[in-house]
């Protein structure tokens, strides 16, 4: 058996080939969507029901799942379309992996009865393009779906009709911005669109769209299943429900583990086998690469929510906490992710454009012991000139890893500068990670 | 200019999008055509753009933004790390140490008998699972430590 943790919904009963129709309908699988479509629930009443459940984006952003779906005209004619999120690329996070690699089904059912409950007309799931093998088992498990009636014409002999495919990424972060993934299933570069107008109005096709994150579609059937207060209950109020949290970095056991949501970060980290053994907890990034970083005191003192965590000066984003131990160079540490953010820029506003790749030569040459008086004055400057500057949120993203480590780290970077050296290097600490001057591309290399 | 297969390929991605939107299946059929080929010539996104009723540039533009798709000829393998600093904090620098060494090339470099190219890569989304290697784009192994990427190694060179 798959251990995710005693308070698993999402991933309970999974051993890890027990992913195909049969098994997942022996678990209850497409019972909600069976009753919904026999009783003829009203569509108004599935989306009252996720409202009441506060099952919140799972992908990042936290938005109540339920008000998305209310977004959706109702009285349009034509294609409507309801889309999946799987293109899971956000440093730290491996959650929609596992939920694709052994749940599949409770995506597919997901994403039907957010069709049934929004009158849309086919889904796509997007899925990340270094999960091949997953694509492929995906799409095996659609074509079960569509044997056994779920999908496809007047599904279980009701009038609601239903497609659902899967579409490749190919390696490029910035498909997992919303539009910017719609304008990928369109089959165009992934550059995100101004929004207003929002999907809901203007999305696929121009067609009213709603996206949502693949464990966001994971929970609906268990909502419809159990009831919305049943899921409520499991969490905090306007923090419903479990949610997976994928641990990495300096821990005993890296994985992923699901939670109730306001299970205290230690507890979190217990399951996680700890801090590796004799080293003490320095610094956490709770939710994915983009969010800012956190002291460990802090951390500590805080439950793993949406509205706990925003408390601490951080954000859940994706569920991603990755874990720093003392051996840890915070220098080292931002100098990867601000390579992260210049390499995944998708080149269409100038202040992330050109600021990212600014954000990372300055981070570079501090880590390399050519840093300036001035530097740390001159990365908050370009920080502030990208946040909120940019059509999507990738600016804020890479330059809220700049501030937040700036804030709490600061005295690191200031003896890089003056003492041309390390804080924590010797023969203890782990100095491997970022990139070493050869391998950056020649004129970067040029201009660090 | 492709084979059968990879148009029948093709037209089952074509299947999945209203047909007034066949452009949609550009990703996969690039895809289709770089499993084919080894790689994206001009010629070879030509006739995709041809078969999708698309304009050449416009496949340029996909083939060039997504960082998967080979626009130069690759070793045989292409071996993609992801060095992030999840990865990275749970020893896939020192598993890219390991692959550098055994054979001899640097990331962005093809070994001398055209087997293997080594790239960096970014986030693969499977952090937790690290160090991680993906071959040729579609499979991933992880957990990979110097010894499964030994057998890993030894395992290509024999097929």
């Amino acid at each position: 058996m798959l251990d995710y943790g005693p308070d698993a919904i999402l991933m309970a009963g999974l051993d890890g080939a027990n992913w195909r129709l049969a098994d997942y309908e022996k678990r209850g699988g497409y019972e909600a969507l069976r009753k919904l479509l026999a009783d003829q629930v009203p569509p108004e009443r599935v989306i009252a029901e996720v409202k009441k459940s506060a099952l919140r984006g799972r992908g990042g952003a936290g938005f109540p799942t339920g008000l998305k779906w209310s977004f959706m005209p109702r009285q349009f004619p034509g294609a409507k379309y309801m889309v999946c999120n799987s293109d899971e690329g956000e440093p730290g996070t491996c959650k929609d992996r596992d939920l694709l690699r052994y749940n599949p089904h409770s995506v597919i059912e997901g994403m039907i009865i957010a069709g049934y409950a929004t009158g849309s007309t086919a889904g796509y799931n997007y899925i990340h393009g270094e999960i091949w093998a997953l694509y492929e088992q995906f799409e095996e498990a659609i074509e079960e779906a569509r044997r056994a009636g779920y999908l496809g014409r007047d599904i279980l002999g009701s009038a609601f009709s239903f497609e659902v495919y899967a579409h490749p990424g190919f390696g490029a972060y910035i498909c997992g911005e919303e539009t910017g993934l719609l304008e990928s299933i369109e089959g165009k570069k992934g550059q995100p669109r101004f929004k207003p107008p929002f999907p809901a109005s203007f999305g696929l096709y121009g067609k009213p769209t709603t996206v949502n994150n693949t464990e966001t579609f994971a929970a609906v059937p268990w909502i419809m299943r159990h009831g919305g207060d049943a899921f409520l209950n499991l969490g905090r109020p306007n923090n419903g429900g479990t949610k997976l949290f994928s641990v990495t970095g300096h821990v005993a056991r890296p994985g992923n583990y699901e939670v109730r949501l306001g299970t205290p970060f230690a507890r979190l980290l217990e399951m996680a086998g700890g801090t590796r053994a004799g080293k003490r907890l320095k610094a956490v990034i709770p939710g994915g690469s983009s969010m800012p970083v956190l002291p460990a005191d802090v951390m500590l003192a805080t439950d793993m929510d949406y509205d706990s965590i925003a408390k601490a000066g951080s954000m859940l984003g994706s569920g991603a906490v990755i874990v720093m131990d003392e051996t840890t160079c915070m220098v080292r540490a931002l100098e990867r992710l601000s390579y992260f953010y210049f390499e995944e820029s998708c080149g269409q506003c100038t202040p992330c454009r050109e600021g990212t790749g600014w954000l990372y030569r300055v981070v570079h040459r501090i880590e390399t012991g050519r840093g300036r008086a001035e530097d740390l004055a001159l990365l908050d400057n370009v920080s502030d000139n990208i946040a909120g500057r940019t059509i999507c949120a990738l600016g804020d993203a890479a330059a809220l890893p700049v501030k937040s480590f700036l804030k709490h780290f600061r005295h690191e970077f200031e003896h890089h500068i003056e003492h041309r050296s390390c804080l924590v290097s010797g023969p203890d600490s782990e100095p491997k990670w970022g990139r070493a001057g050869a391998h950056l591309p020649p004129a970067m290399a040029r201009a660090a | 200019m492709l084979s059968p297969e990879s148009l029948r390929r093709i037209d089952r991605e074509i299947a999945k999008y209203p047909a007034e939107h066949k452009q949609s299946a550009v990703m996969a059929a690039l895809i289709v055509a770089q499993d084919e080929k080894g790689w994206l010539a001009t010629e070879t996104m030509d006739f995709v753009a041809q078969y999708l009723g698309m304009a050449p540039v416009a496949v340029y533009e996909v083939a060039s933004f997504y960082n998967m798709y080979n626009l130069e000829p690759a070793g045989q393998y292409k071996l993609t790390v992801c060095t992030c600093l999840p990865c990275g904090l749970q020893g896939s620098l020192d598993a890219a140490d390991h692959l550098k060494a055994r054979l001899g090339v640097d990331f962005g470099e093809t070994t001398a008998d055209g087997r293997f190219t080594l790239k960096e890569g970014e986030c693969m989304g499977a952090c937790a699972m690290a160090p991680v290697v993906l071959v040729n784009n579609k499979k991933m192994h992880d957990y990979m430590s110097n010894a499964k990427l030994d057998a890993l190694l030894d395992e290509l060179r024999k097929r």
